[in-house]
């Protein structure tokens, strides 16, 4: 038995490099993610920035003028005013009855097979892609009650795509309330209904407005289910109302990038960049929001 | 030993009963909110089968069943089979394999992409990453996913297709079409890596760390404990994220559309333009079909062969989570 070990003859050289190549392998993979991300913003800034330097497009008229046939005078407002109609629309339609669905399944519903049922078809919900929402909508509500292609059918397709991450994020902050303030409660005599409103509700709604803003950013760079409802895809007058024809900012989007001649390809960028600030303080808002309120429970 | 107070006696009998019943009301309301959500369901697999009907046979579903009979003016056969889509040519073919073609080419292209990078990164993340890095990894991830996909769609068509995918294709004497099925695969891929990575991710954190430390007490590397012990242990997880990513895929529309264009081809080729079937029910919808017209009804059709795909993977999904779930306490 020599003085260097037991194990001095066991050569754990290429162990180590090959656990040094899956690292370096594991590594590399998790940042191919960022690196296109990095990518993506660098190269939609940069053709955004070629817009206003290159082709002369001017921001103000970009920022307060609706589209129009001639790049130099497309503005990008009825598009932005669109989704801002579209997102009123859009939480009014689906924040009430998510946020009652998971008021019911977390604080009423019975174990059943209803119950079960329910939860079940909400996953699948959301694994329903955005374009069939579109179409179900298509069908129902602009051909089938003849509403035609105006801002509420974009909005209702809307309101049905968000609805389960609404209800499934509301379930989450639900859940968080600790069963003992529900227990003081109803210890107090009162009533379920009661409880929920005046204990529950308010210790759960941070979470909830965190979950429904989240929703809203998903849903306002929801392209395919308002092209399916016949949105207009080149905003070039303001919408006036939940009655009227609308276009939006992802449609617009779609409609510059796609439009022939290399100016239009600027103007989607700056679309985009215009999409994404927006995204951005949205999630920035929930962020916040959460950060805020959450330590109180 | 009851303290309760007889409820028939005394003023509180009213309130009680009057909060009682407002407590019944709301829940009968609330479960009202939840049932919409069934509904909605039923409503789509109603009218998806209502107006497909109606693409197969020229009448309605309910109206075939009033007047008891249909003719059938397109056969199954010529649907499933066919290998030409032409619904609104003076001869139309309504073969729909050329959509399947060009769905399942990007499907299965991008879970090549999204699959071992969304893996790896997991394991990244749940075995090597210390917290901190952790931390910044992993909402850097979030935005990754919350990136609309109309910007995919123009990221592929602005920079995958002319400065990476053309010029390397180049260099082989290969010409690739503008729009092609590669950068729709690529822009796919990228955009399902963090569904991958972040639920198979909490299956490999859901492993409890006495499996690590009995495979470290044994000599594992690091190398060993991820490969043959957290990724077996936490296998249903991962299944289900790699599921999730491909019905994510089939169902993917705007980056597939602007990537990928418009040409309902057979081919196997990733450097030609192709059309997936939410490709086709997009450029249809932009060109205005009249109501009840085949061209109309085939949305129809072609959108329940769709939801029927994504939802067969959702199933499944389901399946796989349930049946091969690991508990650990």
């Amino acid at each position: 038995m020599g003085g260097d070990g037991l194990f001095e003859d066991v050569d754990l050289t290429w162990v180590k490099r090959k656990g040094t190549a899956f690292y370096l392998l594991c590594l590399a993979s998790s940042l191919f993610g960022i690196v296109m991300l990095g990518f993506l913003i660098l190269d939609v800034l940069y053709e955004a920035a070629l817009g206003p330097i290159e082709f002369e497009i001017s921001l103000t008229t970009f920022l307060t003028d609706p589209a129009s046939r001639h790049p130099e005078q497309a503005g990008y407002l009825g598009a932005i005013l669109g989704s801002v109609w579209l997102m009123v629309l859009t939480v009014i339609l689906s924040f009430f009855i998510g946020v009652g669905s998971a008021i019911y399944l977390e604080e009423y519903a019975p174990d059943t097979r209803i119950t079960r049922l329910i939860e079940a078809n909400l996953t699948n919900l959301a694994g329903v892609p955005s374009i069939v929402y579109g179409l179900l909508v298509l069908a129902v509500f602009v051909n089938g009650f003849t509403l035609g292609s105006i801002l509420l059918a974009g909005s209702i397709a809307l309101a049905l795509l968000v609805m389960p991450i609404i209800i499934v994020s509301s379930q989450e902050a639900l859940r968080a309330v600790p069963s003992g303030m529900r227990d003081g409660s109803s210890a107090t005599g009162a009533t379920r209904w009661q409880t929920i409103r005046h204990v529950v509700l308010p210790a759960a709604i941070p979470g909830i407005m965190t979950g429904t803003i989240l929703a809203l950013a998903r849903a306002i760079g929801e392209t395919a289910p308002l092209i399916m409802v016949g949105a207009i895809l080149s905003a070039i007058r303001l919408p006036s109302g939940p009655f009227d024809s609308f276009g939006s900012m992802p449609t617009q989007i779609y409609y510059w990038a796609t439009a022939p001649g290399p100016e239009w390809g600027h103007l989607a960028a700056m679309a985009i960049v215009v999409l994404l600030a927006v995204m951005l303080s949205m999630n920035a808002a929930a962020v916040l929001l959460r950060n805020r309120y959450e330590k109180d429970l | 030993m009851s303290t309760d107070t007889d409820p028939s006696q005394g003023f509180a009998d009213e309130i009680v009963r009057k909060d009682n019943a407002e407590n019944r009301r709301v829940r009968r309301g609330l479960f009202g909110c939840a049932a919409i959500t069934v509904l909605t369901t039923v409503a789509i697999f109603v009218v998806l089968i209502d107006n497909a009907f109606g693409f197969f046979f020229d009448v309605r579903l309910y109206e075939a069943t009033l007047q008891g009979g249909a003719t059938q003016q397109i056969t199954f056969t010529e649907y499933f089979t066919g290998a030409r889509w032409a619904p609104s040519h003076s001869t139309p073919d309504f073969g729909i394999l050329p959509l399947i073609n060009g769905t399942l080419m990007v499907t299965v292209g991008a879970a090549f992409v999204s699959i071992p990078i969304g893996t790896a990164t997991a394991i990244y993340l749940s075995e090597y990453a210390r917290p901190e890095v952790r931390s910044k990894l992993k909402p850097a991830l979030e935005v990754l996913a919350g990136v609309p996909t109309i910007v995919y769609g123009f990221f592929a068509i602005s920079f995958i297709t002319p400065i990476f995918i053309r010029p390397f294709f180049e260099l082989f004497g290969v010409r690739a079409s503008f729009f092609n099925a590669l950068a729709a695969i690529i822009v796919v891929g990228i955009m399902t890596i963090p569904m991958v990575a972040s639920i198979s991710e909490d299956a490999m954190q859901a492993v409890p760390d006495d499996l690590r430390n009995g495979a470290y007490a044994l000599g594992a590397s690091r190398h060993e404990v991820s490969m043959g012990v957290v990724l077996p242990a936490s296998i249903s997880g991962v299944f289900a994220s790699y599921i999730l990513a491909i019905s994510r895929a089939i169902g993917e529309t705007m980056a597939v559309t602007l990537a990928m264009g418009a040409q309902p081809r057979m081919s196997l080729s990733p450097l030609v333009e192709m059309m997936t079937m939410t490709s086709f029910m997009v450029s249809r919808a932009r060109g205005e079909s009249a109501v009840g017209s085949i061209d109309y009804q085939s949305l129809f059709a072609v959108g329940l062969t769709l939801f029927v795909m994504t939802l067969a993977a959702n199933l499944l999904n389901d399946y796989i989570k349930r049946r091969y779930r690991e508990v650990y306490q």
